[in-house]
């Protein structure tokens, strides 16, 4: 397990949370909040191990249920389902292809937020939902596809920065050198 | 193997979520708060951030601007003077007259103001965060306003935030009433209207109302936790419903959400 990449990828979480609650001009442009826990969970899921997903999911899910009115620990199981799908297909997946990348953003991201609905609804809550949640859906499914790319982008660079750089050796390895003629 | 460690994984996640789910109400709004002002620093600076850049824009603005505005404000304040003034003397005569009925006196208004520094993470509700909480009084339940109206009642109060639900949100129904009929009812949550924030649905209505379009609503006073007479909003059509034994209206609220920056908390 990689605890750089680990928390790197958690503290993005945190930060995706927070801009989620503090930039409030995404909403009043598009009608709808958009989330970077799936996109963020699609990176996890192809790109690093079990671990990793569970933590992601509970801290994502419960910093996100504490900025906001959502019963705690409801945002908690929709990110690990996913999470836990597609690292258990994650070797059929074309992770370093973008539409790969845009195609698996907009299930995650589509899937979340109706799992969390449908969990909420068990619960006996009564969320604020009807046809138009259908367009912040859409919206949220579109911009967690759009997200992801540049999740990926990002969060494989990131670590680069934080670590030596790997040595670059040559071909050439000079006890190997076959010397021929004579000496 | 991995199939095992993901079997062990998903246990422990499913018992986690069961266990944080079926905590009691006081330990998970503890929880909550807890992992909330794990925020505060962020949301501190995100303020400081942004009151800067206020201070950049004000300096920035010409001297001619600034003079038109102190004109405009001089003239506000005249104005404002005089109804300060007659205020004071209706005041007195609401005073003289209670004492004459027995009535008792009410206490002016304590308000605190508070500046919001975040919003739900969720689409399904709505809710702000502010920079106010116990240590400067805050109470669950407390009423929120703006010089507009009403904007929502307090929730969960932590140490140094609070959570404010929303007018619209299902979490916050308002008892009201319609200031040129005198009918009452309560105020609801629009479902068919998730992306338009200010119109709500007034429910509980008699089935003769006389409601028309452009009429004011206000809180009641029933139900106990909003004060009467705030504004809340204009009434913008109604129809039958329940096969004409109820009426139902939409209004408009005048606080628009959205747009929310500093806001009053009326403390008891």
């Amino acid at each position: 397990m990689n605890w750089l990449r680990t928390s790197i990828i958690l503290l993005a979480a945190f930060l995706a949370v927070f801009a989620q609650a503090e930039f409030g001009w995404v909403r009043v442009w598009l009608g709808a909040q958009i989330s970077l826990l799936p996109a963020l969970m699609v990176y996890a899921a192809v790109s690093t191990d079990i671990v990793t997903i569970s933590l992601l999911a509970v801290w994502g899910g419960l910093c996100a249920d504490a900025l906001s009115v959502n019963r705690l620990g409801v945002s908690v199981l929709p990110l690990f389902v996913i999470g836990l799908g597609l690292h258990r297909w994650r070797e059929l997946l074309l992770r370093e292809l973008t539409y790969a990348q845009l195609a698996l953003g907009a299930l995650a991201s589509a899937a979340a937020p109706a799992l969390t609905l449908l969990l909420l609804m068990s619960a006996g809550e009564h969320p604020l939902i009807g046809w138009s949640s259908f367009w912040q859906w859409m919206v949220m499914t579109g911009a967690g596809a759009a997200l992801t790319p540049v999740c990926f982008w990002t969060l494989d660079r990131l670590p680069g920065f934080f670590a030596y750089q790997p040595e670059v050796s040559a071909a050439f390895r000079a006890d190997r050198e076959i010397k021929r003629g004579r000496s | 193997m991995a199939r095992r460690s993901h079997y062990v994984a998903l246990s422990l996640v499913l018992l986690l979520v069961v266990l944080v789910l079926s905590l009691p109400d006081q330990a998970t709004v503890k929880f909550k708060l807890a992992l909330s002002s794990l925020f505060l620093p962020l949301f501190g600076l995100a303020g400081s951030a942004q009151g800067l850049a206020e201070q950049a824009g004000n300096a920035a603005v010409p001297r001619r601007v600034l003079l038109e505005e102190a004109a405009r404000l001089k003239l506000e304040n005249q104005r404002l003077r005089l109804q300060a003034a007659e205020g004071e003397a209706a005041q007195r005569e609401n005073a003289r007259l209670r004492a004459l009925l027995g009535w008792q006196s009410q206490n002016p208004l304590r308000l605190k103001a508070a500046r919001v520094v975040g919003r739900d993470t969720a689409n399904w509700w709505r809710s702000v965060r502010i920079d106010r909480g116990t240590r400067d009084g805050l109470k669950p339940d407390l009423p929120v306003l703006t010089a507009e109206g009403l904007v929502g009642r307090v929730g969960q109060v932590g140490f140094a935030t609070a959570e404010v639900i929303l007018v619209g949100d299902p979490k916050c129904r308002v008892s009201v009433v319609v200031r040129e009929t005198g009918e009452n009812g309560v105020l609801s949550a629009r479902s068919s209207g998730v992306l338009d924030h200010r119109w709500v649905d007034l429910t509980h209505l008699p089935r003769n109302t006389a409601l028309k379009p452009g009429q004011t609503v206000a809180t009641s006073g029933l139900g106990g936790v909003f004060p009467p007479g705030i504004a809340v909003g204009t009434v913008v059509d109604s129809r039958s419903v329940g096969y004409g034994l109820y009426t139902e209206a939409r209004v408009r609220l005048t606080v628009d959400s959205s747009r929310l920056s500093e806001v009053m908390v009326m403390l008891p």
